[in-house]
């Protein structure tokens, strides 16, 4: 135990905070990897109240680390606290991002793979098949009782063009056990409000500030393919990245017919470590 | 004998041009004539150097030392190649495309004028 608590101590003591320069995304992902050696802390959450159901707090603990330039690695923790129920962890997920192509195009595959092993889960990372609002209905002692151990695999492509950022995602999720594949979509557009930066060292610059547009929903799956009984969100989304490498994001977004939820708002933190095991290596020498 | 050893030379020559192909420097090479010739819009302006130097900080200087002068592999970017040999506009591709297989990430993801600013401040370094 003290050797674990040394090292937390000379990592606290030694972190080297990076100015990140996240997307203000919360479900599309861009094509932008995580820097090698970056090790990056994120929380996001969302609430929502579906129709005729509890409002509810969806959450992950996320931490993202940039293996190699062209891999990023991520490992998720998820719980979630439903008002006049429970607070409870709903699993884990880990995934890997990987990028083909080695240099920047006008358009950059990104190819994502995921696992997940979630029960009751409400933090709406992605939508997909017929998710939907009446999901949240049940309790959550009757929803833990569906284990839900999925495949997640996406197609990122993303491009920078004139300071905006374009991603799109094109989703495929299979259960393991005997349900069909699923899909889904998510797309997202932002741009910092300033593109050149100020000559002063400054925390509110407006090229601190990203502001952009994010939209998702479902596709049905393999046997229903179509739009029929799925849901979709639209909204728009701002965050501001800290000199010390604190990010803050925010969106308001909309359900965008009667089976989505009317109204979800997700807010985020993360802070980003520049070159976290040199931390222990440096600390070793 | 005397037959294999040119056979065995094939290999060791192979070798030997990977290796220096892909040393530094093998990615001015790289870069098209069109990005070549590319001229920072911010040339010598003190105020593009100076936020330079805040994006170098913030994103370079941990891999790259505080004052760019390289940190145990990764390389200093006060070198005569980086200085005199690449153009401003070898240094912009650079930044946007990185050396991904050598470590050295994309950072296309800031805007392109800070890029230049970073160009800007990067090419101040030699005086």
């Amino acid at each position: 135990m003290k050797v674990i608590a040394r090292l937390l101590l000379s990592t606290l003591a030694v972190t080297l905070p990076a100015a990140a320069q996240e997307r203000p995304y919360f479900v599309t992902y861009s094509h932008e990897m995580e820097e090698p050696g970056n090790l990056e802390i994120e929380m996001f959450n969302v609430v929502g109240k579906p129709p005729a159901a509890n409002q509810f707090l969806g959450s992950n603990i996320e931490f993202e680390y940039g293996v190699r330039t062209w891999w990023t690695s991520e490992f998720y923790l998820d719980g979630q606290a439903t008002v006049n129920d429970s607070t409870i962890f709903t699993g884990y997920r880990w995934e890997n991002r990987f990028r083909p192509l080695l240099r920047e195009h006008w358009i950059n595959p990104v190819i994502y793979v995921e696992f997940e092993n979630t029960s009751a889960d409400k933090a709406l990372r992605e939508v997909v098949g017929h998710d939907g609002a009446p999901d949240f209905v049940e309790p959550n002692w009757l929803a833990r009782q569906d284990k839900e151990r999925e495949i997640e695999t996406k197609l990122i492509l993303g491009s920078n063009y004139r300071g905006w950022n374009i991603s799109e995602n094109i989703i495929a999720e299979k259960n393991l056990s005997n349900d069909p594949w699923e899909f889904g979509y998510a797309w997202a557009v932002s741009r910092p409000l300033k593109l050149a930066a100020s000559a002063h060292k400054c925390a509110f610059c407006a090229e601190r500030f990203q502001a952009g547009l994010e939209m998702y929903g479902g596709l049905g799956d393999r046997d229903s393919f179509g739009l029929n009984r799925t849901s979709h969100y639209v909204g728009p989304t701002v965050n501001w990245s800290a000199p010390n490498g604190t990010t803050l994001s925010f969106s308001p977004q909309f359900g965008l017919n009667d089976y989505s939820i009317p109204r979800l708002y997700r807010f985020g933190i993360s802070y980003e470590i520049e070159q976290f095991l040199g931390i222990f290596l440096r600390e070793g020498n | 004998m005397d037959r294999k050893l040119p056979l065995l030379l094939i290999p060791v020559v192979f070798c030997a041009t990977l290796l220096f192909g892909t040393a530094d420097g093998a990615w001015l090479a790289k870069v098209p004539p069109s990005d070549h010739e590319k001229t920072d819009p911010y040339q010598g302006r003190p105020d593009a150097i100076a936020a330079g130097r805040n994006i170098f900080e913030e994103h370079c200087a941990k891999c790259h030392g505080e004052n760019a002068e390289g940190v145990k592999k990764r390389p200093s970017l006060r070198t005569a190649r980086i200085q005199q040999q690449a153009t401003e506009g070898d240094l912009h591709w650079l930044l946007v495309n990185g050396r991904m297989k050598k470590g050295m990430p994309s950072w296309a993801k800031l805007p392109d004028p800070q890029l230049w600013q970073l160009v800007s401040y990067l090419k101040s370094l030699h005086e």
